[in-house]
């Protein structure tokens, strides 16, 4: 089993140490795999944010924001078909993906790209971008460390999200992302109830978890059920309609 | 042939036609847990897949209550697809008292819901387990050996289905796979609340709407979860959509 590995990313970075949470997490995975750079960038349902949230150098950051400016690039498609990107080697006939970002990461001195999306179903959180100086596959086992760190950077951007949008960091960053379908589903039901997004529909699920001290899964049962709906108060942080 | 044997063929072509077309993996694993099914003497069935962290995630039920998905979930603490994933074996009991002493907790849960037997079958490829196939009887015991041959064929083609022959081709290795599946599995749930909160349905029900709607218009079961969650496709359009005859092409 790889589970541990997830948690071990987490609890490493949630250690207090240099930098942010992003740029531990980075700096670890850097520090793990066989590659020369590493960004993590935000997306949004219509591609990069433009806000890369950390990157092991300078030109693993300036190489997430040619993307944005471009509008091309590893990182949106990977977070847009919700399938990591593996460009082994850049400069190999027919690998040629996007024309302007390829050149310009090539002239950079880039050979390998591998990108990871960040989602939870369909929302797009963000992308683990993995730069190398040579080319090559990773691994199965190099591979396999990779989507742990994708998934730590899909749990570490979620706990940054509930922080920045309630004031104060709501839980540990240690808890796994729930994975109950019952959070899924009164994630979907909330995006009518309130008229928003997933990805904020989901936070809203957290806040109020956090809240009222009880489990996502707990509340999301509570949704699901109809026992407790958000459209009927404003701040949907209050539940109302308890039976 | 008898009518079992035909369904059994009938199974394998219509899988095999799958791994062809450009096909969904939620869908294909739900097409496998229904005809585990009618074919087995089960009256549950269900594929569950390893995630990142080990931990046992449904990816499709042959019926989608929520008491029965609780009783797939559960096993991530005691159960035969938990024993299953882990030793890569077929897991069984002879009777309640021996499930008990095992699976205290789920013992108790499963007879709540009515069944009075479980046992999981392995999906394995190469050395590594995957997950598991569950299956659920109302009826206390074990499947005869036959039924176990055809639950562990099953099994095995429900896991070469997510190895995807293009997939290979572009050099996409096992654990991407899984965590592309998984995801997946994810989005439908949530085009599930989406659904059911707009147009006032239960879950299960959400779901056998978004699946004849996929069915009738000859459309990726994915597909129409994002086109749901988006907001492209409307409910209205989706309910009156799953009663049309296959063929008729989606009004948009």
């Amino acid at each position: 089993m790889r589970g541990p590995r997830v948690t071990e990313i987490l609890s490493t970075i949630a250690e207090s140490g240099e930098g942010t949470p992003p740029a531990r997490l980075c700096a670890e995975c850097l520090a793990a795999l066989p590659v020369s750079g590493v960004a993590v960038a935000l997306m949004t349902a219509d591609g990069p944010s433009g806000v890369v949230l950390a990157a092991t150098d300078g030109r693993a950051r300036q190489l997430e924001e040619l993307q944005f400016a471009l509008g091309e690039g590893p990182c949106a498609a990977a977070s847009g078909s919700g399938r990591p990107v593996l460009q082994p080697d850049l400069t190999a006939v027919g690998s040629a993906r996007w024309s302007r970002f390829d050149a310009a990461a090539l002239a950079a001195g880039v050979r390998a790209i591998f990108a990871f999306p960040l989602r939870v179903g369909a929302i797009r959180v963000g992308v683990l971008d993995l730069y190398r100086d040579t080319a090559g596959p990773l691994t199965d086992l190099d591979l396999a460390d990779a989507l742990a760190f994708a998934e730590a950077a899909t749990v570490m951007v979620l706990h940054l999200q509930d922080h920045d949008e309630h004031g104060a960091a709501n839980a540990a960053l240690d808890g796994p992302i729930d994975s109950q379908a019952v959070v899924h589903q009164a994630t979907g039901m909330l995006t009518i109830q309130l008229g928003i997004g997933l990805d904020e529909a989901l936070l809203r699920l957290r806040a109020y978890a956090y809240a009222t001290g009880q489990t996502v899964s707990v509340v999301a049962a509570d949704v699901v059920d109809r026992r407790l709906s958000f459209d009927d108060n404003e701040s949907g942080a209050t539940g109302q309609g308890w039976s | 042939m008898t009518s079992r044997e035909q369904l059994l063929a009938s199974t394998f072509v219509s899988l095999a036609d799958t791994l062809v077309a450009d096909f969904d993996i939620v869908d294909f694993l739900h097409t496998l847990a229904t005809r585990s099914v009618e074919l087995l003497d089960a009256d549950a069935a269900g594929i569950m897949l390893a995630d990142q962290r080990g931990a046992l995630r449904l990816m499709a039920s042959s019926a989608e209550e929520a008491r029965l998905l609780e009783l797939y979930e559960l096993q991530n603490n005691q159960g035969p697809c938990l024993d299953c994933f882990r030793s890569g074996r077929p897991v069984a009991r002879d009777d309640l008292p021996a499930m008990r002493t095992s699976w205290p907790a789920f013992t108790d849960q499963l007879q709540g819901f009515g069944f009075h037997s479980a046992q999981a079958l392995p999906m394995r490829l190469r050395a590594e387990t995957v997950g598991a196939l569950n299956l659920f009887r109302l009826k206390p015991g074990r499947l005869t050996d036959a039924d176990l041959s055809i639950g562990q064929a099953m099994a095995d083609v429900a896991t070469v289905g997510l190895i995807q022959e293009r997939a290979i081709a572009t050099g996409e290795q096992l654990a991407t796979q899984l965590q592309t599946a998984l995801n997946s599995r994810v989005q439908l749930e949530q085009a599930k609340g989406v659904l059911a909160q707009r147009a006032g349905l239960h879950m299960d029900e959400a779901f056998q709407v978004m699946r004849a709607y996929a069915r009738g218009h000859n459309r990726r079961l994915s597909d129409v979860a994002a086109q749901i969650i988006d907001g492209t496709l409307d409910d209205d359009h989706v309910r009156k959509g799953s009663r049309t005859r296959p063929g008729v092409p989606p009004r948009t």
